[in-house]
């Protein structure tokens, strides 16, 4: 924890013992690490590598049947141009960042609220037994997720249910369109953000109890407290974790979409990941949808390179760092 | 809310001296707003449970989810067990769950540590190929392509080997394992313990938690998946629990004859809502039944990830 709050210098890389070894006398040595690294390497060249290069039929009128992808005509930014002129991917792309600026203004301070909420629950045990409930809906699928929203808020849910017995209209939130950011934004709370406060928790934590003994004495209050101590504490954290979300920002989930699309429609829920499945998927055009997700994978490539930029620039250490 | 309802007047046990005890006001509307979220997370669980445990005719009489219990009946989960659908797919869940977690385990365990020793054979390009993954996704039509050349749809290996490797799980393991004092395994190797010996009996010993932690996730992955299986498994026979609950819980598709058969037509045969509603429990029962044994190591396990990952 203290690597985030506190910024590290980075480790200087000090004078290693294997530096003046040749790789032959290296590989003699480090032989049985090379063994125990080769089944992920193996994983990850089959299922990272290898993909990330067949992305050549992005460039590609690919047909997988006749020609192949060496034998498929190469016809260039062809398909990157068309994909501009598709309304339906320029809909994904707008919806996509709506649903991020919108979670980053409704779901972002949720977790934050949370922690502070139980940082400040007395009892040890009641402030277990709370953080155990809600950390849980962390581990429920999607689909999970959605079954149990369905129930509640679905027009046979639990909601239209009460409401139908006491003479009103029932309500259906989980085909409403217009309603689909709030529906989506209110899954995303109540699945992760009691998992997402363990984070601020534990910087709560690492801030020393003297700092609040002391503030108490010279006479500041509760609010006080928690305006001139809690939250400077908190920020480095905060700062981190937005500059990291606005890296992600192409990311908004995947299967919580795919799993609501038939339900709203494509017009409210279509996002880039959905619409590489279903442009590429779906209509068989795979030069296309390969395009579609190459063109979000590389924007999303510079995204977090920026963003980790920004972070190593407040001093954080970001998403990553040499070492 | 009794539990909140703390001695009067007195301060509670848990404050510091110097801090002032707690408004009534205070208390009371923390209070209210720690039941609301424990009762948010835990009641739709609660009616759900209890709907999938009542007899027909309470679900009928209610006219959907049950909120007060009227005896309890396990017809729905007999009638979902002595039909095969939903039963087989509880067994290739389990199956692609346990093998899948072992598999990523392993490789996860294996890979972490062959990278925590800088300096050894090609460590900086061996790690690179797994920190690419944090930053960039090759995207779903690559790999889709990836898994079907490999002759791999419809087989349970495509559950398991695209999702086989979390970047994130393995740089979490590095990072424990790299903390670990090298003298240790020093004096391990003078004593003439190799890599393999020194990761089985030193270092996994001492990470324990955080390979709990980690098998946790692995586990819950499995279990959880959907859209791998949506994508690659086409054979019905093969789906696992994510895909029937997609398909008879949230759309409401109707299941195979089979299902309704087992009772016949009897006016004691559970509606599907009590059905619909077992199928969510089962799908639930395992992340709640291990979630208690791993929840202590959060915290430790967690932090690390978050941070580095």
């Amino acid at each position: 924890m203290i690597s985030a709050t506190a910024a590290t210098p980075r480790r200087r890389r000090a004078a290693r013992p294997g530096k003046e070894l040749t790789w032959r006398a290296k590989l003699r040595r480090d032989w049985p690490l090379v063994l125990m690294n080769l089944p992920m390497l193996l994983v990850v060249l089959a299922f990272w590598w290898i993909p990330a290069l067949g992305n050549v039929i992005a460039f590609q009128d690919y047909n997988p049947y006749t020609d192949g992808i060496l034998g498929s005509p190469v016809i260039g930014f062809t398909n990157f141009a068309l994909l501009f002129e598709d309304p339906q991917f320029l809909r994904a792309m707008v919806n996509t960042l709506a649903i991020t600026a919108f979670q980053l203004v409704f779901y972002f301070p949720v977790p934050i609220m949370l922690a502070l909420l139980l940082n400040s629950v007395v009892s040890a045990r009641l402030r277990a037994f709370v953080q155990g409930v809600v950390y849980m809906p962390y581990f429920f699928s999607w689909v999970l997720v959605v079954a149990i929203f369905q129930q509640m808020f679905g027009g046979a849910g639990l909601l239209s249910q009460l409401l139908r017995e006491r003479g009103h209209e029932g309500v259906d939130w989980m085909t409403n369109s217009d309603t689909f950011i709030l529906l989506l934004t209110s899954q995303t709370i109540w699945k992760d953000a009691g998992w997402g406060a363990i984070i601020f928790l534990a910087a709560l934590s690492t801030i020393s109890p003297s700092l609040y003994e002391a503030a108490a004495v010279d006479g500041a209050k509760r609010w006080r407290r928690m305006w001139h101590i809690t939250l400077p504490g908190l920020r480095p954290v905060i700062i981190l974790l937005l500059i990291l979300r606005l890296g992600d920002a192409l990311n908004v989930g995947f299967e919580q979409f795919m799993l609501q699309r038939s339900a709203v429609g494509s017009e409210a829920s279509e996002v880039f990941d959905t619409f590489v499945y279903w442009s590429g998927l779906r209509t068989g055009d795979l030069g296309y949808g390969a395009a579609a997700g190459l063109f979000k994978g590389l924007v999303g490539l510079l995204l977090i390179l920026a963003a980790n930029r920004v972070a190593h620039a407040f001093g954080e250490r970001g998403v990553y760092s040499k070492s | 809310m009794t539990l909140l309802a703390t001695r009067r007047g007195r301060k509670p046990a848990g404050l510091a001296a110097w801090e002032e005890a707690p408004s009534p006001a205070g208390r009371v509307g923390k209070g209210t707003l720690l039941t609301l979220i424990v009762l948010a997370v835990l009641f739709p669980l609660y009616t759900i449970v209890l709907t999938s445990l009542s007899s027909a005719a309470t679900v009928n009489r209610v006219g959907g989810l049950v909120l007060v219990p009227e005896g309890i009946h396990f017809d729905a989960y007999i009638q979902i067990f002595s039909d095969s659908v939903v039963s087989r797919a509880v067994l290739v869940s389990t199956l692609v769950t346990v093998g899948g977690t072992a598999i990523s385990l392993g490789v996860s365990v294996l890979g972490a540590y062959s990278l925590s020793r800088p300096g050894s054979f090609a460590h900086r390009p061996l790690l690179f190929s797994v920190l690419l993954m944090f930053v960039f996704f090759p995207g779903i039509i690559p790999v889709y392509l990836m898994v079907s050349g490999l002759g791999l749809k419809d087989s349970y290996w495509s559950l398991i080997l695209p999702t086989a490797v979390s970047a994130f799980n393995v740089v979490v393991l590095r990072a424990f394992f790299m903390n670990i004092p090298g003298e240790i395994m020093d004096s391990a190797r003078i004593d003439g313990a190799g890599e393999f010996r020194i990761l089985w009996r030193i270092v996994l010993p001492m990470s324990k938690a955080v390979t709990a932690v980690v098998g946790l996730f692995y586990a819950v992955g499995y279990w959880n998946a959907w859209f791998n299986a949506m994508l690659y498994i086409d054979d019905t026979r093969k789906w696992p629990l994510a895909l029937i609950l997609r398909q008879y819980v949230v759309d409401s598709n109707p299941l195979p004859t089979a299902t309704l058969g087992v009772s016949g037509m009897g006016h004691d045969a559970p509606p599907t809502l009590a059905i619909k509603m077992a199928i969510v429990v089962i799908a639930v029962v395992p992340a709640l039944v291990i979630y208690p044994f791993v929840q202590r190591h959060f915290t430790k396990g967690v932090i690390v990830g978050a941070i580095k990952g």
